[in-house]
């Protein structure tokens, strides 16, 4: 892979998206003692091709993450594009106060009206003025198996996506880039399906109390002792819900006078969790191991802000792939960083799992690390495993401890029966326990499917950001008339897309984000490319400039970047 | 006088003709020096408290963190679950042991019903198990907005929203509308999935007096007269009122006709948690507002989890569309989640068929929640908690040990003795160090529809025996 001028690779220094409000760090630290150094300021410009990370010898095979810079036209037409829309969003608000324009938004009650509004009205300003007019890109509702393709139910709108109305028939085999089937265990057919039906007739669909008390099912322990041993760790326990694992287990293992270093672009049940957990909470850039160790040796030289004792413990908590980025975590890195400072490391593998490394036990396996070494193994089952709920892996200890201290053990319903069959079935194929190869050739395909779309997507000339080995892979929209036009214009070809724009992006960098799976054949992921090809012609969306390569101008682009 | 002023100006310019050099120079120098003392930087204390390197290291060689976790010793009585091996139905083998179930919060007895279970089956057939992503990228199911319109058309709102946990139902609806600087007022004996839901929030937090109108109406006094005081920042101020329908703590009712009469007074908004009270109370177990005959409409927020009485996962949140819409893009554990099984929510509509097509089950339930309340009655050594129409009691001991730990053996023996007699009871769990108001220990005694007049006595018969033997010696 070549680069070019503009683009940088994450070279594990400068590169975050550099410009766009996101400045790369250039915070002048150097330290000898430090684990990673700064980079130096003038690098030859040999080093910057070779696309390997500056602590290479903790990687066994290239690390390659790219993160091309947005355009700089780009950048002021998105802006203007929002510009425009906030215009007639309050000429459309001025219309409405007035009553010239139908309001269709949902109204307080009359006995009600007196009271303290319940929302705010600008929070509502986006929804009502911006998301509303692409409203129909999302929760789209299907009708079958979300598998490689999917059946949706078909709705029309005659209101301007303020109501939709079914009208009753089904939009056949749309293939399906949205859902995180990475290993095509979302199936009604087959091992795992036919486990959990058997499993339905004997236990039926719930359970009715929570773990501590009468909940407590011999199926449950039986997954948990499957998941400790596909992780690798000592004892595991399993939640009824993936979101609410990081939002309930985090305050059971931290509190007041402990740190909690997170990366900035966590998810939001991480970032709940720690804020429940009523730690201090501090923020490092993104899979910027230079940033995370800063933090760690301020942290440790400084203690704690005022009163200036020391931390009681320092927790890092990153994610496995990045949902929205398609990154993976720069995991020997931080094992190193958090090794040498005597920090604790919590992983939440809600991607990764299953999904990246060999044998398919996520980021651990993918770097060939041991998983051990991550005090945390936090992870979920809804994606891989086509079921629902999330698990800890650990050390005896802290499962032992989480078994009584953990909010979810303790309060909440305990998980399904049929949910915990489909882990253990699927799990047990993943692992070759079945007799089959099964697992491994779904490994292999995906592997290879997401190869081949991530190479497929460059060479037509989108800007796809991550990791060559994410089968998470977004490409870059920008501008906020193209969230809806994408989405549309794909759904028209029959391939139904994920597309996000702000808040759960940065603002300018609206995006849509293909889900690449194992049951996807060559044949699906061809029609989808050609399909995203033409759509990317029809709105010009092939922004990279990495075929250009001028190599003495990018050298000089980086070091001006460095100085700036 | 000038001219005096004069004399001295001269003499002055005469002396410093004749003073010598050496003078001069030296009170030059003094002159410079006074200046650069007068115009240099103060002292610069953290300068010189700045770290060396070698000092940072040192004091990061130094750092020892706690332990993850505290150690743990082997014996701890909750470390070690109870198995339960098969179905968690009316019969239930616990630790290999055959019981009648009065643990399980299956009031309605539909967890293994037949017609339940062949919908969940069927759903399993056409859509698998997972979902494979939240409710906005594919993961809406028609199922899921099935179940929805059903429950907003079983609970008489006009809207109905689904979560996928039974526990973030309520602890997301909270914090979706109260932010920081708004003000929540919640009975003391709350359950914590609302006392999670309020530290989401960050709101300001009032407690009342369980179940005490008075001391909630004094809070909201106080709050109006703060409000007259500062009349632009109440303005903008949100007030709730936080209660459950059946409290799970305390197997009692909250006083709702007063409750809406306090909100309409003080202009304060409802949310009401029915996890208790939902498919129990009411005619035709629409909960608490049926129960006591307000207008649904007067509640800002229902919510409820549909793990007890319908038998299936989630929980669910209704009212009105102004209000519930809002969760579809605020409600973390909606948007950020992963949607529920599809099978699930086929059971869960199966179940409102059920409680549709025959609203007698809820007074056979209403019946048997009787009668075990009046047999329970007099056990010796014990107190009943609770109302009579409540289907899962807390037995207390009467006279406490002083301390929690021995009061907990003690209880715990007692549901040991009747495990061995076949009866399964749990006692109630909490965490001690996180619950705000900690309830008293108690044994949870869970009345279902399934249970016969002869399970009845005998399990009753058990708790007195039994505390009788252990108790009272």
């Amino acid at each position: 892979m070549t680069e070019s001028a503009t683009s940088k690779l994450l070279n594990g220094d400068i590169c975050h998206r550099t410009s766009n409000g996101k400045k790369a760090s250039k915070n002048g630290f150097v330290k000898d003692h430090s684990l990673f150094e700064q980079p130096q300021k003038y690098r030859r410009p040999r080093d910057k091709n070779q696309n390997v990370p500056h602590n290479s010898s903790l990687y066994k095979k290239p690390f390659v993450e790219s993160f091309e810079e947005t355009p700089l036209w780009v950048a002021v037409l998105t802006y203007m594009g929002y510009g425009i829309l906030t215009i007639f969003g309050y000429l459309r608000d001025f219309l409405r106060h007035w009553n010239i324009e139908k309001c269709h938004v949902a109204r307080e009650r009359d006995e009600q009206k007196d009271f303290v509004p319940l929302y705010q009205d600008f929070e509502n300003f986006y929804t009502r003025n911006l998301y509303m007019r692409i409203r129909d890109n999302w929760n789209r509702p299907i009708c079958s198996v979300p598998g490689a393709k999917v059946d949706l139910v078909e709705r029309v709108t005659h209101d301007y996506n303020w109501t939709f109305e079914h009208t009753g028939k089904v939009v056949k085999d749309v293939i399906n880039m949205g859902s995180y089937n990475y290993l095509g265990f979302a199936e009604n057919t087959g091992a795992c399906a036919d486990a959990a039906l058997e499993v339905t007739k004997m236990y039926g669909a719930g359970v009715g109390s929570t773990r501590c008390e009468m909940g407590n099912l011999d199926i449950h322990e039986e997954m948990e002792q499957l998941v400790a041993r596909f992780l690798g760790v000592e004892s595991a326990m399993a939640f009824g819900m993936g979101f609410a694992t990081n939002s309930m287990n985090i305050p059971a293992l931290m509190g007041k006078g402990c740190l909690i270093l997170s990366d900035e672009l966590n998810h939001t049940s991480l970032v709940l969790g720690a804020r429940l957990s009523g730690s201090t909470i501090r923020v490092f850039k993104h899979n910027n191991m230079q940033s995370l160790e800063k933090l760690l040796r301020d942290a440790i030289v400084h203690g704690q802000p005022r009163t200036h004792r020391p931390w009681k413990k320092i927790l890092i908590v990153v994610e496995g792939i990045y949902s929205m980025e398609g990154s993976i975590v720069r995991l020997p890195e931080v094992i190193a960083l958090k090794k040498r400072y005597k920090a604790y490391l919590y992983l939440d593998e809600a991607h990764s799992i299953g999904a990246l490394g060999p044998n398919g036990r996520g980021v651990v396996d993918y770097f060939g690390l041991d998983s051990k070494d991550v005090d945390i193994m936090m992870g979920t089952f809804t994606k891989s495993f086509g079921a629902a709920g999330g698990y800890i892996g650990g050390k005896k200890e802290l499962i032992d401890y989480l078994r009584r201290h953990s909010h979810s053990a303790m309060y909440a319903t305990s998980m399904s029966p049929p949910v915990a069959q489909q882990i253990i079935t699927s799990m047990k194929i993943i692992m070759g326990e079945d007799g089959t190869t099964l697992g491994a050739d779904r490994l292999r395909q995906l592997s290879q499917n997401t190869t081949y779309f991530r190479r497929r997507l460059h060479e037509m000339g989108f800007i796809i950001y991550g990791n060559d080995d994410s089968p998470v892979v977004p490409l870059m929209l920008y501008m906020p008339a193209k969230i809806g036009a994408f989405g549309r214009e794909m759904l028209k070809r029959n391939i139904g897309t994920v597309v996000v724009g702000f808040p759960a992006t940065p603002i300018i960098e609206s995006r849509a984000r293909f889900c690449v799976s194992a049951a996807h054949t060559r044949e699906m992921l061809d029609t989808a490319l050609e399909a995203i090809s033409e759509v990317g012609d029809l709105l010009q969306l092939k922004y990279s400039r990495r075929e250009q390569p001028l190599p003495s101008l990018g050298w000089m682009s980086e070091e001006s970047l460095l100085q700036d | 006088m000038a001219t005096g002023q004069q004399w001295v100006l001269v003499e002055m310019v005469q002396a410093f003709y004749e003073a010598p050099a050496y003078h001069l120079i030296l009170e030059g120098i003094l002159i410079l020096w006074i200046i650069r003392l007068l115009f240099s930087k103060t002292y610069k204390l953290h300068e010189t408290y700045k770290l060396t390197e070698k000092e940072k290291e040192d004091l990061i060689e130094e750092w020892q963190p706690e332990a993850l976790v505290p150690p743990v010793s082997k014996d701890y009585p909750t470390l070690n679950y109870d198995v339960v091996t098969g179905p968690p139905s009316h019969k239930i083998t616990i630790n290999g042991k055959d019981c009648i179930n009065f643990a399980s919060f299956n009031f309605l007895g539909l967890l293994d019903n037949e017609r339940v279970k062949q919908k969940a089956l069927a759903s399993l057939k056409k859509y698998g198990v997972g979902t494979c992503g939240p409710r906005g990228f594919y993961g809406t199911f028609d199922v899921h907005l099935e179940l929805e319109s059903r429950l907003s058309k079983f609970m008489k709102t006009e809207e109905a929203i689904i979560y996928s946990y039974g526990f973030a139902t309520i602890a997301s609806a909270i914090p979706a509308y109260s932010k920081r600087g708004d003000i929540i007022f919640v009975d003391e004996a709350a359950c914590f999935a609302i006392q999670k839901g309020l530290q989401a929030s960050r709101s300001l937090i009032k407690y009342f007096k369980h179940n005490d109108m008075e001391d909630l109406e004094r809070l909201l006094k106080e709050q109006e007269l703060e409000d007259l005081k500062n009349p632009r920042k109440a303005r903008v101020t949100r007030k709730f009122i936080v209660v459950e329908g059946l409290y799970i703590n305390t197997a009692d009712i909250c006083p709702l006709p007063e409750l809406v009469k306090l909100k309409y007074k003080y202009k304060v908004r409802i949310f009401l948690e029915e996890s208790m009270s939902f498919g129990v109370l009411g005619d035709h177990g629409r909960g608490v507002t049926e129960h006591f005959g307000v207008n649904i409409d007067d509640i800002d927020l229902i919510s409820a989890n549909m793990e007890n009485a319908l038998a299936s996962i989630g929980g669910f949140c209704c009212g009105r569309s102004f209000v519930i819409d809002h969760q579809r893009l605020s409600g973390q554990g909606y948007c950020f989640s992963a949607s529920l099984p599809p099978m699930l929510a086929a059971a869960a509509i199966e179940a409102l068929n059920i409680m549709e097509e025959d609203p007698d089950v809820f007074r056979v339930l209403r019946e048997k929640c009787k009668h075990v309340y009046n047999t329970l009655q007099g056990t010796p050594g014990l107190k009943l908690v609770g109302v009579p129409v409540a289907p899962a009691l807390h037995l207390e001991l009467e006279r406490s040990s002083g301390s929690r730990e021995s009061d907990m053996k003690q209880l715990r023996s007692i549901v040991d003795y009747c495990m061995e007699r076949h009866v399964a009871l749990t006692l109630a769990r909490y965490l001690e160090k996180e619950e705000r108001f900690l309830p008293p220990p108690s044994i949870r005694v869970v009345v279902t529809i399934e249970q016969t007049e002869e399970d009845i006595q005998k399990a009753v018969a058990c708790i007195r025996e039994a505390a009788s033997a252990l108790l009272i010696s």
